[in-house]
């Protein structure tokens, strides 16, 4: 395959996850905070096309949960009423992309309700609550990623351009940053800024937090090509012809930076994804009733949770085919800006 | 012994510089232990404002900086708010565990990625270094998280290993060798998690640096005065990529500290992981001041073992070190 092809394929990859998470209204047969007491901890519904008769169905169909005698939290299938899976339904009003008001699912039945990755405690609907939560969670890194970006940018930028004692400053604490494990700066960020906040403002603190831990690396880089590039012939030119510092930043160098943010922001972002889910799982970030990826694993942290309900497990793996591939995006990409064969160098090689 | 003294100062900078920069981040915070004290209506606002005073939090930074600093000099590390006592005896007691805990994990996945690394390079290409490369690819893009917890359940499902602790209830009633096992047992799982967390990274790199030694004129020759295989890998090759493995050690330090702060707590390992959270949950300051300076301590302490190491594998660094 060639590089092109590559890094257009991964970008489609990724474009139909986020575009999944991004529809989340339309994807989730329900709305992510709709209780249903009756129904708690449901395990993950069976599609059928064969009933008990032996009969083959054109439609999946599932049978209804019903609570077993005596029993809180384990369900049987109730055979007797087999409820047919339907396509583009109409249910939970909802905003599409958060503007187009819309009733419209991809999938729901009519007469029971239809859970294909179980409930939770309050018997809301997993699947749902995991691609609402993916709104967050992907929220949180892409703008987490956008402000240490922004901030790696212009320290770099301002540490390679005004050399000297400036840039010995900056890269020194550079330096800090970048020798402490990001988990615990993640911490200490965390430690000092305030705990009883609303939710809203909790997700921006989780943004700030993850945003300022990792501009060291992007701000060394960065600085590294404005070494280089504020040397070059035609910004020599330009300052010649009497162009002030910004505009030399702004037109001529700050271009040349692209690649190298690209780059950091295809590996920045699923870390930043993680570094939000670790927050709120450990209960440091988003809270209840909002839903992230993080703080529906919460609930694993019960005993009784673990043992009994594993279905409760699975948004953590909802993260993995994001990872995958933000990865062999920021592999093509890197190949794509440096000559060699990267492949050679790390042995990394997605495909 | 000039590397050393340099290398040392650094690693002195280093833990001051961090100092300095938590001390700042605390002095932004909003608000402190004695703020939740203050809304408890049991406790008198004189008490909390003579507690305030007795603790120093009244005085300016700079100040609180310096007496803080004095304290370090003297083996202490403030007072905790939250348990009532000096600091450096809680955090010695979780970081020995947090100790024990990742240089276990840190060994192991050393002495699993080396063979296996250089085993791989050995077959650059082949087979079953494409099913390693895949096997590896995929390891690397399963978070620490997902990991921990995964095993987490495996373990409670299967009832292999015990989910929890530092030893069973009994533990004082076995005798040596069962203490010995039991402790073994209990540790299992959180090293498994950091294990399988770290691996891919390092095979992948032992890998990659191994094949390129492979490439060099040197050993062509070597292979052709016919040295034995297993000579040629471990005591050539190897020797020759270690450079960038032994850097790599280092930095490997600080992503397991990182993986442990997870594992410990998911995992409810006692050891400094649970203690800061507990403590930024409380603001319980120098705990959390403490805690991370003592990480930063294993990973410069790591870092210092690296450059050590690296002195005494390669020669260039030897000489460039006596020349200056």
């Amino acid at each position: 395959m060639t590089q092109r092809r590559k890094l257009t394929n991964w970008l489609i990859v990724l474009v139909a996850l986020h575009g999944i998470i991004a529809a989340a209204g339309f994807f989730a047969p329900y709305d992510p905070v709709e209780q249903d007491r009756g129904r708690p901890y449901l395990p993950p519904m069976h599609l059928h096309m064969v009933d008990g008769q032996g009969h083959l169905h054109v439609r999946p169909f599932f049978y209804p949960l019903r609570l077993r005698e005596g029993s809180f939290d384990q369900y049987e299938e109730d055979t007797a009423g087999a409820v047919p899976l339907r396509l583009f339904t109409r249910g939970a009003a909802y905003r599409l992309l958060g503007l187009i008001p819309s009733r419209l699912h991809l999938f729901g039945a009519v007469g029971a309700r239809i859970h294909l990755l179980g409930t939770d405690a309050y018997g809301r609907d997993q699947l749902s609550r995991i691609l609402y939560g993916g709104q967050v969670s992907l929220l949180a890194g892409l703008l987490g990623a956008t402000v240490t970006l922004l901030l790696g940018a212009l320290i770099g930028m301002a540490a390679g351009y005004y050399s000297g004692w400036r840039d010995e400053l900056l890269m020194r604490v550079a330096e800090l940053f970048l020798a402490l494990p990001w988990l615990y700066l993640l911490f200490a960020l965390r430690a000092f800024l305030p705990l009883a906040v609303s939710p809203l403002e909790a997700f921006l603190l989780v943004v700030v937090v993850i945003g300022m831990v990792g501009w060291a690396r992007p701000a060394r880089l960065v600085r590294g090509v404005v070494l280089s590039v504020k040397e070059r012939d035609f910004v020599r030119a330009a300052r010649g012809f009497g162009a002030s510092d910004f505009y030399l930043l702004r037109h001529h160098i700050f271009p040349e930076t692209a690649s190298v943010l690209l780059t950091q922001a295809a590996i920045l972002v699923p870390q930043f994804i993680l570094a939000e889910m670790t927050l709120s799982f450990l209960g440091l970030g988003v809270p209840e009733p909002m839903s992230s990826w993080g703080n529906l694993l919460a609930t694993l942290q019960q005993y009784s949770v673990l043992v009994s309900y594993w279905w409760m497990y699975l948004p953590a793996l909802a993260i993995v085919p994001f990872f995958l591939g933000y990865l062999g995006l920021a592999s093509a990409l890197q190949q794509r800006t440096t000559p060699y064969k990267l492949e050679e160098k790390t042995g990394w090689n997605p495909s | 012994m000039r590397y050393f003294l340099r290398r040392t100062l650094h690693a002195v900078f280093l833990l001051f510089g961090v100092s300095l920069l938590t001390f700042l981040f605390s002095a932004l915070t909003p608000g402190n232990y004695f703020d939740e004290m203050r809304l408890n209506p049991q406790i008198s606002p004189e008490t909390v404002s003579a507690l305030r005073i007795q603790y120093q939090l009244d005085r300016p930074l700079p100040v609180r900086y310096a007496h803080w600093l004095n304290a370090v000099a003297h083996g202490e590390l403030g007072f905790s708010f939250a348990y009532n006592s000096p600091v450096a005896p809680l955090l010695w007691v979780r970081a020995r565990n947090t100790l024990a805990l990742t240089v276990t994990a840190m060994l192991l996945a050393w002495l699993i990625a080396l063979p296996l690394g250089v085993w791989s390079a050995a077959r650059f290409g082949r087979a079953p270094d494409r099913v390693l490369s895949f096997t590896t690819a995929t390891l690397l893009v399963v978070p620490d998280l997902v990991l921990a917890l995964g095993l987490l359940i495996l373990a409670v499902r299967t009832g292999w290993f015990p989910t929890g602790g530092l030893v069973s209830v009994n533990f004082d009633e076995l005798s040596a060798p069962q203490k010995l096992r039991d402790l073994g047992f209990h540790l299992a799982l959180p090293v498994i998690a950091l294990v399988v967390a770290t691996l891919p990274m390092l095979v992948r790199h032992v890998r990659a640096s191994v094949a390129e030694a492979l490439d060099a004129p040197f050993l062509r020759a070597a292979l052709g005065h016919g040295i034995p295989r297993s000579k040629l890998l471990y005591g050539y090759a190897l020797r020759a990529a270690a450079n960038p493995l032994i850097s790599l050690f280092g930095f490997s330090a600080g992503t397991l500290l990182s993986g442990s702060l997870l594992v410990e707590v998911v995992m409810s390992w006692p050891g400094l992981g649970p203690l800061l959270l507990e403590s930024i949950l409380a603001r319980d300051l120098y705990v959390v001041i403490g805690g991370v300076l003592l990480s930063m301590l294993f990973l410069v302490g790591g870092n210092l073992f690296a450059d050590i190491l690296l002195y005494w594998a390669d020669p260039r660094i030897r000489t460039a070190a006596s020349a200056k």
